[in-house]
């Protein structure tokens, strides 16, 4: 068997091997690598901090505990810089296991916001982000389609009460609340076919501004919409969210993990380049014979 | 951090590592990682739908009815149909009379495709569409930027990309000359589209092993974190049964792949 072939039939797991190898080495140096931002991910940024104070930001946490990786990233540095420029929030989850989610983050978000922070040059003083004055978590409700349909006519149809039972009319912060008229912009953060239905049934009835937050896979089936003005911003898997975590100066779990990502890309070049050499010379090789 | 904290992290950790076994082979550790995902998502998602469905939207609504005149003397008795419908898919169960559980899924049905068909053609096909065919700006063409510009460059890609995509898939004539020629031209646009979704994915993959690593940095960092007022030689010893557990497996592993090859 000569090397062409041992290529060929290298056993994956020695890939797989190889692959943990380099992403927890390159994980255990420490090392900045510099992360250039797309107009994408630029123009959503953009539209949030020039929103003004008690303005209304919608976020939809349509992702389970197997997108977190990538859109947990996104839902912090999102949802921070809403805190910090004193927007209020209004958070669904309509994902079957996004309220635990939706919780988790608004937990650490609130432990994160309540200490003094400097971000692009700019100082935020801490404060304590209270519920139902700086955000209204509504929860879960099945049938995303209907819940995007209901919530455009008013928020009380799909949610009569907060996730917590508290009736919507008795929050201070939704007050005079009653439907996506009264938000500045929704970002839907999702794994998933909901995002098929914030564009068809949300942003396509009642014409919201929405920009999305997807995970890798979902990436590049989603770039239409933004070339058709559907979506004005798209931020597509952890490069996505490293992205925003570098505009809002806020750097997290996403940058941290550029590094890992730009070696392990790499070696995965490198192998697919190996099974292309080995695969052609050993056709060659075959032909030869053959001859 | 506390020891029932401890215990919870490490259960997590402990998960992690049996999830990604199954990348060696199938196990029992992985198969008890499987389940345990399979069976609490399921749970959670029961409950979830009770206290955020069913409370809410249906019994709140009833509350001020009484239940022996069948909540129907509440303020908001419409609320009855639905409830009397999703009853009636519980028929499923029995033989006689599951066909009455075509009644809630018909009006179901008829529901979501009458809201669906009309904004899934204005939004996803005719929205589409038009931006296929968004007029060319030549003067922005020569322009900085015109690379990416949706108005320049790009947009003539799109719009060749698309018409040559669909002649690659009209098979009602030869794909020979001119049309084979555009109908490659087709084919080397999808290629690139789904080259496209693989780089994404490849990053999405290891997105998700790069989130475990930094998990698995900071559950150590938290559990063996000395100066924790809770610590005790107890993290330790859970940490040390978790670790005998896996090596116990893999040497059994070992020893069985050398009986194997040996044989």
């Amino acid at each position: 068997m000569n090397i062409f072939e041992r290529m060929m039939s290298l056993d994956r797991r020695w890939v797989f091997l190889f692959v943990a190898l380099v992403c927890v080495a390159t994980y255990i140096v420490p090392f900045e690598i510099p992360v250039r931002v797309d107009d994408e991910v630029r123009s959503i940024f953009e539209f949030i901090d020039t929103l003004r104070p008690g303005q209304i930001v919608f976020v939809a946490i349509d992702y389970d505990p197997n997108a977190l990786a990538e859109l947990h990233p996104m839902t912090y540095a999102i949802m921070e810089h809403c805190f910090r420029k004193n927007l209020k929030v209004i958070v669904t989850a309509l994902s079957q296991n996004g309220p635990g989610m939706a919780e988790q983050a608004i937990r650490d978000i609130a432990d994160s916001v309540r200490l003094d922070r400097e971000y692009g040059g700019v100082k935020y003083t801490g404060r304590e982000i209270v519920r139902g004055e700086d955000y209204t978590f509504l929860g879960y409700k099945p049938y995303y389609a209907l819940v995007i349909l209901g919530m455009g006519q008013d928020f009380r149809i799909p949610f009569p009460t907060d996730y917590y039972g508290v009736t919507l009319d008795s929050i201070p912060m939704m007050r005079g609340v009653h439907n996506y008229a009264q938000v500045a912009v929704v970002v839907d953060l999702s794994a998933g076919n909901i995002t098929d239905a914030w564009i068809a049934y949300g942003q396509g009835r009642f014409g919201f501004p929405l920009a999305l937050g997807l995970t890798g896979v979902m990436g590049a089936d989603y770039y239409p919409y933004l070339n058709s003005g559907q979506v004005f911003g798209i931020m597509a898997g952890l490069y996505g969210a490293a992205q925003y975590e570098q505009l809002a100066d806020n750097p997290g779990r996403a940058k941290d993990g550029m590094r890992v990502q730009v070696y392990a890309h790499l070696v995965i070049i490198l192998f697919i380049i190996m099974g292309n050499v080995g695969y052609f010379m050993s056709r060659r090789k075959r032909a030869g014979a053959a001859r | 951090m506390e020891f029932s904290t401890f215990l919870w992290t490490t259960l997590g950790a402990f998960l992690t590592l049996a999830t990604f076994s199954f990348l060696y082979k199938d196990n029992p550790f992985y198969k008890i990682a499987e389940h345990l995902v399979v069976g609490v998502s399921a749970g959670y998602f029961v409950i979830i739908l009770w206290h955020n469905g069913l409370v809410p939207n249906l019994f709140e609504r009833l509350a001020d009815g009484d239940w022996y005149l069948l909540w129907l003397n509440s303020s908001k008795p419409w609320y009855l149909v639905p409830a009397l419908l999703g009853a009636l898919m519980w028929t499923r169960f029995s033989q006689n009379y599951s066909w009455v559980s075509r009644w809630p899924l018909g009006m179901y049905i008829g529901i979501a495709t009458g809201v669906a068909i009309p904004l899934e053609m204005a939004n996803r096909v005719n929205r589409q569409l038009y931006a296929t065919m968004i007029a060319i700006k030549w003067d922005n063409f020569w322009g900085m930027g015109f690379l990416d510009s949706a108005a320049g460059f790009s947009q003539i890609i799109i719009f060749a990309g698309v018409i040559a995509g669909l002649f690659y898939f009209f098979f009602s004539k030869a794909h020979t000359g001119i049309f084979g020629g555009i109908a490659r031209f087709g084919i080397w646009i999808l290629m690139i589209g789904f080259g496209a979704s693989f780089g994404f994915t490849v990053m999405a993959r290891v997105s998700l092993f790069i989130n475990r690593i930094q998990d698995l940095r900071d559950w150590g960092a938290a559990s063996f974190n000395t100066s924790n007022p809770h610590y005790s030689g107890w993290f330790f010893i859970v940490f040390l049964l978790l670790v005998f557990s896996l090596a116990a497996y893999a040497v059994v592993e070992v020893a069985r792949f050398t009986k194997r090859r040996a044989a």
